[in-house]
């Protein structure tokens, strides 16, 4: 290769270290083979309080009603679809990076795509906690689906968005819990002939018999490749479907045609953010440096530059659209978000989410774990504000002055929230007690394609 | 090295009247690349190499072994299309026959607010068809006695190793040149095995 045609990225290891096949192996199962550490235990005491408390409160909820909150005549949707908007954005990343990266054939997405997947998975179950406690009557929630029942049979009206939504969650739900279950199968079967007794036996009945016959690689590749082709647009279509619950009602701020986009990209960049904060944490934590390098941190940090500046460029084009259509009613609802009592959540959202993610322009902050870790931990912040900003500055000045109010959230709300994050957190803890946190065979894969690369190179 | 179980082979071979018949043997690489060129030179050489079995899909096994491309792909589509067209059947003989509302004027029959549940369940079902068809044709369930698959050659084969297995047919097999073939194939280990008689 002559030096003006050179490779671009500039090539370097996916995997460190050149490590043999069994060394792979041996790596990514040793944190489950051994004791949980104590850093473990103190986290997962943590999380799991913080969804105790979320339970309890949940139940509190339940039992006198939300009024326990602190919405009110004008303000009717606050914390709870805030944190539903923002929870399913969260997921979105992880689909990303399992099915769009791999139907653009990006091998740098191998190490990382298993912990995204388990991200998606938890991110959405929280999700779908706040529209059940929403309704006040969860033990209703069966009612949003179609079944025949003895007042009619009466149906869902599947010409309500809220509709949509149901359907939307639940397939991207099921989906994605197929898609990351099939990426482990071939793994629990590394797992189930590395140990004994009963273990040996849940990770056998977890593989289904996996025998690595070329066959069934051939057969299960393409699977793969299916099922990413099935999650795309699906993943598109969840967040736009969310966008409707907005996009489709008659409150300036809210009516707009630009939601859709604008909404997958902010999900997109959320779940980079997400995904960096959890992979910082564990590539440390699960002594990982190896697999997950400091290139594949690199280049999520391109990720997340890259969809900041969508979501820059989508709250610029709403506040132009907003003064140019001349609309008085759409021109105060956006005066408003930078001017009126709630100027600060906006403000901390601009910061948060269009000047902080310019530093990754740099390759000494794209590489540095402190300013990776405060930069993903800012947009996470960032992005819930703009979840609060559109759902709370848009309603609490309506169009009659006289009904205008403010939203202030109750120690309960706060408290839901906390605990929200608390089933996250358990959950992925879990997770990596019991499943490889990085994919055997896709590592193995890489590998293999980086020796031939070397190979032919040589 | 682990003992190979000659019960439980890999044995390809759908007829069991011709599965009986044969004996297999196993040669345990420990790289693809060495396996790839041993399973080109066995088959070059007239041999039938019945399966290889191996931690992560070998880069060019498909064409090697001979290998049709997947149908999979049409369980997908027959899925797909069944789960989208039966949802939009449904929900517009819900909006139409069994319960008609007048809903801001608008029609009964609103297609473009029919779209997104329609295409959900295209996908969901798409995606049950894909898995359940991989699942099936490829006997992956869960099994009475799951410590190992019945198939496998080599416990070795999700860790590290890479098996290729030649099925011998009654007379059409020279063990005395298979062994001169698989010596210089720089295998870790030959495995020359019999199929225990039932």
């Amino acid at each position: 290769m002559s030096a003006g045609a050179a490779a671009w990225p500039p090539r370097e290891t996916l995997v460190e270290g050149a490590p043999s096949y069994g060394k792979v192996t041996r790596e990514i199962a040793a944190p489950l083979e051994r004791a949980a550490t104590p850093a473990w235990w103190a986290a997962f005491l943590v999380a799991a309080g913080a969804l105790a408390l979320g339970v309890a409160l949940v139940a509190y909820t339940m039992k006198v009603g939300i009024g326990t909150w602190g919405l009110n005549r004008t303000v009717g949707w606050g914390f709870d679809i805030t944190n539903f908007v923002f929870w399913v954005g969260i997921g979105h990343a992880g689909t990303l990076i399992s099915a769009i990266l791999l139907l653009l054939r990006q091998p740098w997405r191998t190490s990382i795509a298993r912990a995204a997947e388990a991200m998606t998975i938890f991110a959405v179950m929280c999700a779908a906690v706040f529209p059940l406690i929403h309704m006040g009557r969860p033990w209703l929630a069966f009612w949003m689906f179609p079944y025949p029942n003895t007042r009619g049979s009466l149906w869902v009206n599947y010409r309500s968005p809220l509709v949509w939504d149901v359907f939307a969650i639940s397939t991207y739900f099921t989906v994605s819990l197929l898609f990351w279950y099939l990426g482990m199968v071939p793994d629990f079967a590394t797992m189930r002939d590395r140990s004994r007794g009963l273990r040996q036996k849940l990770y056998g009945w977890l593989s289904l018999g996996w025998d690595g016959s070329a066959r069934t690689w051939q057969r299960y590749e393409k699977a793969c490749m299916l099922l990413a082709g099935l999650a795309t647009p699906l993943v598109v279509s969840v967040h736009t479907i969310v966008s409707f619950d907005f996009a489709t009602s008659v409150i300036p701020g809210w009516h707009t045609t630009i939601f859709p986009p604008y909404f997958v990209a902010g999900a997109v960049f959320s779940g980079f953010a997400m995904v960096m904060t959890l992979l910082l944490v564990t590539r440390r934590v699960m002594r990982l440096e190896n697999l997950i390098t400091l290139r594949h941190l690199d280049y999520m940090a391109r990720v997340l530059l890259t969809t900041g500046l969508l979501v820059a460029f989508a709250y610029a084009t709403e506040v132009f659209i907003a003064w140019y259509s001349g609309n008085r009613f759409e021109r105060f609802t956006f005066w408003n978000r930078g001017f009126g009592p709630y100027a600060w959540a906006y403000w901390l959202m601009v910061f948060c989410n269009i000047v902080v993610p310019q530093m990754f322009w740099f390759e000494r902050a794209r590489r540095s774990v402190p300013l990776l870790f405060a930069g993903a931990i800012l947009v996470n912040v960032g992005m819930w504000f703009e979840r609060f900003n559109i759902v709370v500055i848009s309603l609490h000045r309506d169009y009659l002055p006289s009904s205008w109010s403010v939203y202030v959230p109750t120690p309960v709300e706060l408290g839901i929230l906390l605990g929200s994050f608390g089933l996250f957190f358990t959950c992925f803890l879990l997770f990596v007690r019991v499943a490889p946190v990085v994919a055997f065979h896709e590592v193995k894969h890489t590998l293999a394609r980086q020796r031939e690369e070397d190979h032919a190179r040589a | 090295m682990h003992a190979l179980d000659t019960h439980d082979l890999a044995v390809p071979h759908r007829d069991p009247a011709v599965v009986e018949r044969r004996r297999v043997h196993a040669l345990v690489f420990d790289d693809p690349a060495r396996t790839l060129e041993a399973v080109k030179r066995l088959r070059a050489e007239g041999f039938d190499v019945g399966d290889v079995h191996s931690p992560f899909p070998v880069h060019g096994m498909e064409e090697a072994l001979g290998m049709r491309p997947t149908r999979l792909a049409w369980a997908t589509l027959i899925g797909g299309l069944a789960g989208g067209s039966l949802k939009l059947v449904f929900q517009s003989w819900v909006h139409i026959v069994d319960w008609p509302m007048n809903i801001g004027g608008k029609p009964h029959f609103s297609l473009p607010a029919l779209v997104p549940v329609t295409f959900e369940l295209t996908v969901l079902v798409a995606a049950f068809a894909t898995l359940g068809t991989l699942f099936v044709r490829r006997r992956l369930y869960p099994r009475p006695h799951p410590e190992r698959a019945p198939r496998q050659p080599h416990p070795g084969v999700t860790d590290d190793r890479f098996v290729v297995l030649v099925m011998e047919h009654d007379g059409a097999f020279s063990p005395g040149r298979f062994r001169s073939v698989s010596s210089a194939l720089g295998a870790q280990e030959v495995i020359e095995a019999w199929r225990a008689p039932a």
